[in-house]
């Protein structure tokens, strides 16, 4: 399935990344090569297959609701490209 | 005493002919020589080992003894590690400091180990060849024109030039396995669950799964018998309980049953890597095992059901990276989607990018059951075919990779590299034990034979490859530099 344009960035503004004009046709074409490839996943009937999400078939397993964790937030907090009075600063979002 | 196996060097410091100290030292020589040439290590913690190492002599002088007591690791830079720069190969981490170790980090410095460095990994762990790294390729000890593999290149290359007794690294397509063939070294990727990805870098949550790089099978068994386990911080991690994996390494092969897949030598398999496979396998023979043809007719799926299900799970994973609360922050950002737009296109790599990409598009509304609903189906039907391959076969066996090292900048094609994988994959679809190690050289560079077995099946796989080792002596071959002396 070959993309255009147009797809290309509306799954660029998805995941949250920039595809400048000089590089859209190579983007472009590189990832319709690479669902050339995914496709040939269609040439064989799956229809009565259940799907394998989980290579052991496991089920999330639960815990009693209690809290196990230090907060070290400060600590982690250090790691922050801009923090202030424990909360992350960003830019402006609301107008 | 730098070739030594972890085994060997365990027994020396035992008797006293060498200490962690003057091997670590050793180790850090040689990084201080040869690292620039081969790039292997992002970071070495010189300090740190050195006094880890006395900690280490110290203990072992007080009566302590354990076979990774004292022993100099090389760590893949996607473990988080307490204090010291964790960058998973990329820009997005440049400047991340891990506040915490990896459940992976923990065992084995409480077991003693020295950790000399975090190694160079295709970045986000995406990767075949080592050259998606932000810090520049990894160079294969053995031909240093040619690739180490990936993405734990950086872990292969320095075990193969004698730069650290054992390695860790991750596999979640290949990337244990075929960095061990390229670079003529023992690469091991358990069954999914059986060690902790507590701190490991999530790059695809069903697939990835952490093992051990070293120079014979026992090694590994002796790393996986640190490093495995349960954790109630990874609720995907099993809770079967850890064998001591070194117990059963010496049992014979007599009646042995190993399957030959027929895919697995058809087109594509390159003559020198065939020869080299087909010579190996008269080795099980002579030692009693039988060898069977078998089929697993849908092995030609696995790359593309692969590159839907990984690159989904990625584009999930790597979402965390939005500039916000660690990592790569783009300058003056215009406003918040500006902010989350730069800082991820400007901190990952092009090929980190087209996987996220391709990813979202899998999940996207219209297209979710078309690609990522039937990736999922295609993967039961390739657990499927294994799981009827083991009721007539104990192991499969086969060529790890299609040819031995390419030239570095010779795959610049996104697909053709996928193919490189067009063996591993679909073990780490149905979630499998697969080991690599050598089996012969081909033009001068090492071949790998890839030897998988039954979910939980460790001691079955490292017994066979350990059963190999002892009539062979392929793994004792030397890189060119690991022959080289500072």
């Amino acid at each position: 399935m070959a993309l255009d344009k147009t797809e290309v960035e509306k799954i660029a503004h998805l995941a949250r990344l920039h595809i400048s004009d000089a590089e859209a046709d190579e983007v472009t074409s590189r990832i319709t090569d690479i669902l050339a490839l995914i496709d040939q996943m269609q040439s064989v009937d799956t229809d009565a297959v259940e799907p394998l999400a989980h290579p052991l078939d496991m089920v999330q397993r639960l815990r009693r609701d209690e809290v196990t964790e230090t907060n070290r937030r400060d600590e982690l907090q250090r790691l922050a490209p801009e923090s202030q009075d424990g909360l992350y600063l960003v830019p402006k979002v609301i107008e | 005493m730098i070739e030594r196996t972890i085994a060997e060097l365990a027994k020396a410091m035992e008797l006293g002919e060498v200490s962690s100290v003057e091997l670590t030292r050793d180790y850090l020589d040689r990084i201080k020589k040869f690292n620039g040439i081969l790039n292997a290590y992002i970071t070495v913690c010189e300090e740190s080992a050195l006094a880890q190492a006395k900690a280490a002599d110290v203990a072992r002088a007080k009566g302590q003894s354990n076979p990774l007591l004292g022993i100099p690791l090389a760590h893949k830079d996607i473990f988080c590690t307490e204090g010291v720069k964790t960058t998973c190969g990329s820009r997005m981490l440049d400047n991340f400091i891990a506040p915490y170790n990896a459940t992976v980090i923990e065992k084995f410095n409480t077991a003693g180990a020295v950790t000399l460095g975090k190694t160079n990994m295709d970045e986000f762990a995406m990767g075949s060849s080592n050259e998606t790294s932000f810090y520049g390729p990894v160079l294969n000890p053995w031909n240093t024109a040619r690739v180490p593999g990936g993405s734990s290149g950086g872990s292969a290359s320095a075990l193969a030039a004698a730069l650290c007794a054992g390695a860790t690294g991750t596999d979640t397509g290949g990337s244990i396995r075929q960095p061990a063939a390229f670079c003529g070294i023992t690469g091991f990727k358990p069954t999914y669950g059986r060690v902790s990805r507590w701190g490991m870098i999530a790059f695809a949550s069903s697939l990835d799964q952490a093992g051990p790089l070293a120079r014979s099978a026992e090694d590994a068994a002796l790393m996986l018998n640190v490093m495995a386990g349960g954790d109630s911080k990874d609720s995907t991690s099993a809770d079967v309980p850890v064998e001591d994996y070194t117990a059963g390494l010496g049992n014979s092969l007599d009646g042995l049953r190993i399957g030959i897949p027929r895919q697995h030598f058809a087109e594509g398999l390159s003559e020198g890597v065939e020869t080299a496979i087909r010579a190996a396998l008269t080795e099980f023979e002579k030692q009693g095992a039988i060898l069977k043809e078998i089929d697993l007719p849908n092995n030609h799926l696995s790359v593309s059901a692969y590159y839907v299900v990984a690159p989904a799970e990625a584009s999930a994973n790597l979402s965390r990276f939005d500039g916000v609360r660690y990592g790569y922050r783009c300058d003056a950002p215009l406003d918040l989607e500006d902010m989350y737009k730069r800082s991820r296109s400007e901190g990952f790599g092009d090929e980190v990018k087209r996987r996220i990409m391709v990813g979202t598009y899998a999940l996207s509304a219209g297209f979710y059951d078309a690609y990522y609903r039937k990736a999922q189906r295609i993967r039961r039907l390739i657990k499927n075919d294994f799981v009827k391959a083991f009721e007539e076969v104990d192991v499969v066996i086969g060529p790890t990779s299609p040819h031995t090292a390419f030239e570095l900048g010779s795959k610049s094609d996104p697909v053709s590299m996928y193919l490189e994988d067009i063996y591993t994959i679909a073990v780490n679809l149905a979630g499998l034990p697969g080991i690599s190690i050598p089996a012969g050289l081909s033009n001068n560079l090492p071949v790998g034979m890839h030897i998988v077995g039954p979910d939980f099946a460790e001691s079955k796989v490292l017994n066979v490859a350990h059963q190999y080792q002892q009539g062979t002596d392929w793994h004792k071959q030397k890189s060119a530099i690991a022959a080289k002396e500072v």
